[in-house]
């Protein structure tokens, strides 16, 4: 009832849960739950587009949706830092996907390479029977299934930041069977090292070559393309070079 | 797709929708009594999103003749096993004072996300050599070393 | 607001949810209204620089009505789509770039404490929602079926790929003084004089703020670096095919982005809420001094933020309508031969300046370095102590089932974790 601007409360709110009213009008919504669901729909939905599409653009589209709704979810279960990395790191990612996906595809014939029918099945049955699978195996566990009820969690990104480079400052979770935690600060170096190896070998198989084996060649003349594929195949290789760097540098940008 | 049915089958189901469709294997009455607007989630509800996104990154793997599709077959499976590593890492999900992986699950969730980045430029890398060499991106025509 | 709705007796959930909408839609508002005297004070201050007038009767005497006229006249246009257009995508393009763009104003800071969400990694967030609008670009390129779409969208992509490394390095300058991604902690901690800004704060990031000014002109694709929509040589580049409104969803979105990496450079530099003279301080306002001094000082941090993010907006359009367009090669040099190497020496420059001179260059006069880390290792058994922004007490108590009554005290501060709340 204060007449000051509290707009960072209302979301906050939102997304926390909102105690039931003494005297509700409506039942209360619970809006972690409502917001968990549409999330998890859209994870979940764009997860299963991916596999239907056959544009290889429209599938790193549904990619990003997908990722992008499962960094809701991060935010909603508390891990903040995990939830924006995920936004950078693994939508981000994905761009390059997208990217790769343009140029690659460009030409019609390879906009989408179709499996068969039968494989089409067969994928569809041992799909389903690892769905099945992994469901009964999460259902199973009675200890899984309890609603959750516990403390809003703290932000993370600090006490993830002192794990990393060797100290805990976090409290063990309450009832943590292990004890003599460690920090983070090994795996933290190698990881460091690990992505420089990548970030050079990448820029290594990557350079710009301009010879083209023979069957590439043959593959290329072979191919007819209609005229947007034309357009878009003349479109390739002036990217390609004009911004050598730049793809060296998306790839940069997808492991920084 | 036979696992998209089913899938929205048994997510449904944990809405709303009757369980006379459903196999008895399932003990899902948690999920059935779950009410999305009144009652806080789970732990279980963030595994069955990430068995979803599990095993439509499976499938997308081994259908997928493109090889970007692989790619993000792959991206999909290890998203999905994020999602039960940050589910279990969080004290608000598991409620009555369960034990949780606490910040560790988040740590690695954390290498998780750093090494999907590498694999990724790295298999980029690859797919665009592939191209260059065969163009095409159809994995299907890898077949030089074939006897 | 929720609270006002409250007390008239609406459930808590209801009166949350109705402030919710109202301050989504006050964002809105603020890309909408920006847009709308951002794209009319860019035509007059173009004819201004090209000795020109600019707009001069529609609404009045200085034409302030034009973009008005523009919208409508947007509103109207026949919506045209290619015939080889790829329908869904080319569709879906402008409503993801300003997704994007609207998304990352949640955690923007307008003023101390008047926030979307706020959030422990708001810098973090801003950056990373920020670089998703290109999405909508590369889209709208891809679906286009036109050439200079297509080229114009993968120019956009290497470029916005690449210029995120240096932002990101220029933007931990601040993140690594303050010791914390908040960015309302980031503006609380520059309070005071203009003496406390994060700019003056030290050599490496007066230079590296001028990086960032570069990087953020680039990477929001206004000129000189607009190749993707460089028009002498692409035609309009990837939205050559849009028209009508969806085309002005493009334009809100760029305009939008601008004045959030505008309002950003001013949280995070520019003592964002805060003015060059502490004025509220001077006059006795302060959060304790009752509600309506605290309404009083974050209606003045409002137009200090404001005033500056829009001065970088102003800054923005001097720069497009000054300077020549740079070669894509230029753009890629630019990016990662100079300002990558510069920010990072300046990183290095500021940390050690951090470490050998922790009181600052004058002691007593400029504040002294990284006083506090969030209050991690310092509150009693290493939980978070209240965080110190805002200098005041901050009274911790679990929020679930709590709200309601600390509502209705509205004494109460809480700090909840997730976003924290200042005490009346």
């Amino acid at each position: 009832m204060t007449g000051t601007i509290r707009m960072d409360s209302i979301f906050t709110s939102v997304l926390l849960h909102l105690p039931a009213p003494t005297a509700p009008v409506v039942a209360a919504v619970d809006w972690h739950s409502v917001l968990f669901l549409l999330f998890a729909g859209l994870a979940c939905g764009f997860a299963i587009a991916v596999v239907a599409a056959e544009n290889v653009v429209r599938m790193a589209l549904y990619l990003v949706f997908s990722l992008a709704a499962t960094a809701g979810l991060f935010f909603l279960a508390g891990a903040d830092f995990l939830g924006a990395m995920q936004l950078m790191i693994y939508v981000g990612g994905t761009l390059v996907l997208l990217v790769f996906g343009v140029m690659l595809t460009a030409q019609a014939p390879l906009v989408s390479i179709k499996p068969s029918a039968s494989d089409r099945a067969l994928a569809g049955i041992a799909g389903a029977a690892l769905l099945a699978v992994l469901l009964a195996a999460a259902v199973s566990v009675d200890a899984w299934r309890k609603p959750g009820v516990g403390e809003i969690p703290s932000p993370t990104a600090t006490p993830l930041g002192m794990a990393l480079v060797g100290v805990r400052v976090d409290d063990p979770p309450a009832g943590a069977p292990l004890t003599g935690r460690s920090g983070y600060m090994l795996p933290f170096e190698i990881v460091s090292v690990h992505l420089l190896v990548v970030l050079v070998g990448a820029a290594y198989l990557a350079r710009a070559k301009r010879r083209k084996t023979p069957r590439a060649i043959d593959v290329l003349a072979s191919s007819d393309p209609p005229s947007q594929g034309a357009v878009l195949a003349a479109a390739v290789p002036a990217v390609r070079t004009t911004s050598g760097a730049g793809g060296k540098s998306a790839l940069l940008g997808g492991g920084h | 797709m036979g696992e998209s049915i089913l899938s929205g089958t048994v997510f449904a189901a944990g809405i709303s929708v009757g369980p006379a469709i459903l196999p008895g294997i399932f003990p899902l009455a948690p999920l059935l009594a779950f009410n999305p607007f009144t009652e806080p989630v789970g732990v279980i509800h963030y595994m069955i999103v990430g068995a979803v996104m599990f095993t439509a990154g499976v499938v997308c793997m081994a259908l997928k003749r493109n090889a970007l599709g692989v790619l993000m077959g792959i991206e999909l499976v290890l998203n999905g096993a994020n999602i039960n590593f940050i589910a279990f890492s969080s004290p608000y999900l598991r409620g009555d004072g369960a034990p949780t992986l606490g910040l560790d699950g988040q740590l690695i969730a954390l290498f998780v996300i750093l090494l999907a980045a590498a694999e990724a430029a790295v298999a980029l890398a690859i797919t665009l050599n592939f191209y260059n060499n065969h163009a095409t991106v159809d994995i299907d025509r890898a077949d030089d070393l074939k006897g | 607001m929720a609270e006002f709705l409250i007390g008239f007796g609406l459930p808590g959930w209801l009166a949350w949810t109705v402030a919710a909408l109202v301050a989504a839609v006050l964002l809105l508002n603020v890309i909408a209204g920006g847009a709308l005297v951002f794209i009319w004070a860019e035509r007059k201050i173009a004819a201004r620089i090209q000795d020109r007038l600019g707009p001069t009767r529609t609404g009045g005497r200085f034409g302030w009505l034009q973009s008005l006229a523009d919208g409508i006249k947007l509103l109207a246009k026949e919506d045209l789509m290619p015939e080889d257009a790829d329908g869904l995508l080319f569709r879906m393009a402008p409503y993801v770039s300003f997704c994007a763009s609207f998304c990352a104003f949640i955690a923007l800071p307008f003023a101390f404490d008047v926030v979307g969400q706020r959030l422990n990694v708001g810098v973090f967030f801003v950056v990373a929602v920020l670089g998703l609008e290109v999405f909508g670009v590369i889209l709208a390129g891809y679906a286009s079926a036109s050439k200079w779409s297509l080229f114009g969208a993968m120019r956009e992509a290497a470029q916005v790929v690449s210029y995120e490394v240096p932002l990101g390095m220029c933007v931990v300058l601040p993140v690594m003084l303050a010791g914390t991604m908040d960015l309302v902690t980031i503006g609380e901690k520059q309070s005071g004089w203009f003496i406390n800004w994060y700019l003056f704060h030290d050599p490496f990031t007066f230079v590296v703020f001028w990086v960032y000014v570069t990087c953020a002109v680039a990477s929001v694709n206004r000129a000189p670096f607009d190749l993707a929509e460089a028009e002498s040589e692409l035609v309009a580049g990837f939205h050559t095919e849009y028209s009508g409104l969806r085309w002005s969803f493009f334009f809100m979105a760029e305009y939008g982005s601008m004045f959030l990496v505008s309002a950003l450079a001013a949280v995070l530099f520019l003592g964002g809420w805060n003015g060059p003279i502490p004025v509220a301080q001077l006059l006795g306002l302060s959060d304790g001094t009752g509600d309506s001094a605290a309404y009083a000082v974050r209606l003045l941090g409002l137009a200090n933020l404001l005033g500056k993010a829009t001065l970088g907006v102003l800054l923005m359009m001097w720069i497009r309508w000054t300077l020549p367009r740079l070669r894509i090669d230029q753009v890629m040099t630019t990016c990662l031969k100079y300002c990558t190497p510069i920010a990072a020496v300046m990183f290095a420059g500021a940390m050690l300046w951090q470490l050998l001179l922790p009181g600052g260059l004058l002691p007593g006069f400029s504040r002294p370095a990284g006083e506090i880390r969030e209050g991690w290792l310092e509150g009693p058994g290493g939980r978070p102590a209240g965080s110190a922004a805002g200098g005041q007490e901050r009274v911790k108590e679990p929020l679930r089932g709590s709200q309601a009554q600390s509502a209705a005290e509205a004494g109460a501060g809480v700090d909840s974790g997730l976003a924290t709340r200042s005490p009346r």
